[in-house]
């Protein structure tokens, strides 16, 4: 897995960064399990937990993005098994909007992700950083949203 | 913001330190803006660990503290407990940065490893700087059981509940408690009778003062939350009052309709208006109006013509009853696998191949034979028995892939019945493996195999069919290595168990889990067996895997302890971190109202502003992703401390 991480960084030199939103009930504990079983994945992505993918409010994808985020990720139960029984729905709804809003203002695609995954689900998880990281060095740093500071 | 913030980081011996510069974390975390307290420590949660944290709050007056250590499902609470009871200071002024799971473990750059450890450390520092210092609420509970379930599991955890001083609903879909148990002729390994054993238990359900039984009803509705539920249960009408009835079987003895009864699995019939059995509890006939010719005495009416109590009325009506509770047990039990998946055993074709619960029935003094096992098709005395066991088990590929678990004892116990019914017969069980793990199992079947001269054949059973008027087993012996073809009077089949559909209506209702194979998923496997993942419901039986009788009164007990653990007090607490208006930005648009799922916000007078139950917030957040103005709020996981948290991971 570190290969995978070593032969990325040699044909770019790119470390993008990303912050992962994940819910704490599911995918937080799902990151957890991950580690417990010592799965390998990319260091590129920095977690915040919190309560529910519903409270994912648009703003803070916005902010990442202005703030210099490559890539972010919000994680939530899957669909039906919401820990706060519907928050997940809300989350599902609103990041399809957050998405097409991003892609109107120029933004690509892959840079802005949902995916679910549960707690029992480490192997998953991993995956999904290893996915993720190696789509957003294909597309290179995030210009688009980034504020311009002196 | 708070000024005074302390970092401890933990190196977990080598855990975290062998891919995280501990060091330079904690150097480097001296430095951040608040931050007046910094080190690390090679086991923070050891004794010496949790002294030196709770000295530093005390003596640095830290007025924030954040512990970079493991992940804060594990010591969180060890971490806020130092900060409360050894520093002196609000415990959720305590945060947790994970940098083992979700870092150390999962990298082997350190150089990399260091960075994002210290990224998710500062972000952490950013959050508590916002927190505010915050007090449990206290949530009265009330103190009063719901009982899903009247088989052996749920009346024991009942009456377990009962002589604690709890009030218990059980509510049971059938006429009557008693589950399958009850059905049962002998138990292994001991060969007690099952309704010797059960009955008294059964009375002591009805006589129990503490214990209200709902029969013929199921709860079709759970709201609420931990200490707090309110459940609705629908009970069918019964029309004959268990007051008056004096179960003198007269209405049965004239009532037309004859359907096929439950209670002996299909080889006895019923009337339409029936006892399930003599020991049935509660103790009165029931009409059962799917059979019954129409409820009305211009089309029938003989019982109530005969019924000198006047005990029948086809008046009575559904009822909805609701009531408030504390706590749920879910022992919503086994259903056998569907015969109908079998057709290679013939069973449903021949009526001479039995389930398990119908040879039970066969052996049963108050069965239908009375207690001789006797052929169902022609009454006469079967001298050669097969049993087919994991008929349905164990068998990924076309049937359920796990064992039954009980099939290997109760085989040994109807080939062990069999030969004491019938001495001078012959059985012979087909078994993968015999697994008899539990205390006197072993010897049992040691004692079917030698005394009783059951002849057991390690291998399967490809198919039963007829051959001349007579039911052959056709069957491999793997350990000769031939096949083997066996004339049988008699086919006994140990059915794999499954999930009963109660548990997968109850598991709908009450919104918990089931596993890959339809039973009630715990919360954790070894630790915690007989919670549920929501707090305040509890399982027991064989709703939650296939066990036998002793297991599952063990299960039953261990649940009620549970309860009686939770109920105990006269407040829950409720975690403070809940949603909070702030009044000024507020407009009363509703966005917030109609997106909470536990519907703890409303409107309140006299500004018409979003107002949150405390007791009702689980502090999702779905209310401050929705409020166009930022006016809504989760306590101590404000959007402001996302905001900041978010520079602190781009390292802005």
């Amino acid at each position: 897995m570190a290969k995978v991480e070593q032969t990325a960084k040699d044909e770019t030199g790119f470390e993008p960064k990303i912050v992962a939103f994940l819910c704490k009930w599911c995918s937080s504990a799902g990151s957890d399990l991950a580690g417990v079983s010592r799965l390998q994945y990319p260091s590129n992505a920095v977690p915040i937990t919190i309560m529910c993918s519903g409270s994912m409010s648009p703003m803070f994808v916005l902010s990442a993005f202005n703030k210099g985020a490559d890539g972010v990720l919000v994680s939530g139960c899957h669909p039906g098994d919401c820990h706060y029984l519907k928050g997940n729905f809300y989350a599902r709804r609103k990041i399809y909007l957050v998405q097409k809003l991003l892609q109107f203002i120029g933004l690509e695609n892959d840079r802005f992700r949902m995916s679910w995954v549960s707690a029992a689900e480490g192997a998953k998880f991993a995956q999904v950083m290893h996915d993720f990281v190696a789509d957003i060095k294909k597309i290179g740093p995030q210009t688009r949203l980034k504020a311009k500071r002196p | 913001m708070t000024k005074r913030t302390g970092v401890f980081v933990c190196h977990c011996g080598n855990n975290i330190a062998a891919t995280v510069d501990v060091v330079r974390v904690a150097e480097e975390l001296g430095r951040e803006e608040g931050v007046v307290y910094s080190k690390d420590y090679v086991y923070m949660c050891s004794d010496p660990g949790q002294s030196t944290m709770a000295k530093a709050i005390k003596e640095n007056k830290l007025d924030g503290v954040v512990v970079s250590c493991c992940s804060p499902t594990l010591h969180e609470k060890t971490f806020r407990d130092v900060t409360e009871e050894g520093g002196g200071l609000n415990s959720f002024r305590c945060e947790i940065a994970n940098i083992r799971e979700q870092c150390a473990w999962v990298h082997s750059d350190k150089p990399k490893a260091t960075e994002k450890a210290l990224k998710i450390t500062k972000a952490a520092v950013k959050r508590v700087q916002h927190n505010q210092s915050l007090t449990p609420i206290g949530v009265p509970v009330t103190r009063k059981v719901l009982v899903i379930g009247g088989g052996i599991a749920g009346i024991q955890a009942s009456l377990d509940l009962a002589n604690a001083g709890f009030e218990v609903i059980l509510v049971e879909k059938n006429p009557t408690v008693g589950g399958h148990m009850i059905q049962l002729s002998e138990t292994f390994p001991t060969l007690d009778c099952s309704q010797c054993i059960l009955s008294p238990k059964m009375v002591e359900i009805s006589k129990h003062k503490n214990i209200k039984l709902l029969t013929q009803a199921e709860v079709k509705e759970i709201s609420g939350f931990v200490g707090n539920f309110k459940a609705k249960i629908h009970q069918k009408a019964v029309y004959v009052d268990p007051e008056t009835c004096k179960i003198c079987d007269d209405c049965a003895k004239v009532c037309p309709t004859v359907v096929s009864n439950e209670y002996d699995v299909g080889l006895t019939s019923r009337r339409a208006i029936f006892i399930p059995f003599a020991q049935a509890i509660p103790a009165t006939y029931t009409l059962d109006e799917s059979a019954c010719l129409g409820l009305n005495p211009v089309v029938c009416g003989k019982c109530a013509e005969v019924c000198e109590a006047g005990a029948i009325n086809y008046d009575m009506r559904p009822k909805v009853i609701t009531e408030d509770i504390g706590a749920i047990i879910v022992a919503t039990g086994f259903d056998l696998y569907g015969k109908e998946n079998l057709g290679e055993y013939g069973m449903g074709k021949y009526s001479d191949v039995l389930d398990g619960l119908q040879f039970e029935r066969l052996c049963s003094a108050s069965g239908p034979t009375g207690g001789h096992v006797l052929r169902p098709s022609d009454h006469k005395e079967p001298k050669n028995v097969v049993f087919i066991q994991c008929a349905g088990s164990r068998d990924p590929e076309t049937h359920c892939a796990y064992c039954s678990k009980i099939c290997c004892m109760y085989t040994a116990k109807h080939a062990t019945l069999y030969k004491h019914h019938v001495p001078d017969g012959q059985a012979y069980v087909f078994y993968i493996d015999i697994r008899s793990g539990g205390k006197g199992y072993e010897e049992f079947v040691q004692r079917s195999m030698e005394r009783d001269e059951v002849m057991y054949l390690r291998g399967r059973v490809s198919k039963v069919y007829e051959k001349s008027g007579k039911m052959i087993v056709l069957g491999v012996d793997t350990i000769s290595g031939k096949n083997v073809e066996i004339e049988a009077d008699m086919v006994v089949l140990a059915l794999a168990m499954q999930p009963s559909q109660g548990t997968a209506d109850a598991a709908k209702t009450l919104k918990i889990g089931r596993d890959k194979d339809g039973f009630l998923a715990e919360a954790h496997p070894k630790l915690r067996p007989v919670e549920s993942v929501t707090g305040g419901i509890f399982l027991a039986g064989a709703a939650q895997a296939p066990k036998d009788i002793p297991e599952t009164v063990c299960q039953a007990s261990a649940a009620a302890s549970k309860v009686i653990q939770l109920l105990s007090k006269d407040e829950l607490m409720h975690s403070p971190t809940v949603a909070k208006v702030r009044l000024s930005h507020c407009t009363g648009c509703e966005m917030c109202v109609q997106a909470c799922p536990y519907g703890a916000i409303d409107l309140g007078a006299p500004s018409n502003k979003a107002r949150v139950n405390d007791v009702l917030c689980e502090g999702c957040g779905t209310c401050q992703a929705v409020c166009l103005r930022a006016a809504i709020d989760v306590k101590n996981v404000a959007q402001v401390q996302i905001h900041d948290m978010i520079n602190a991971c781009l390292g802005v």
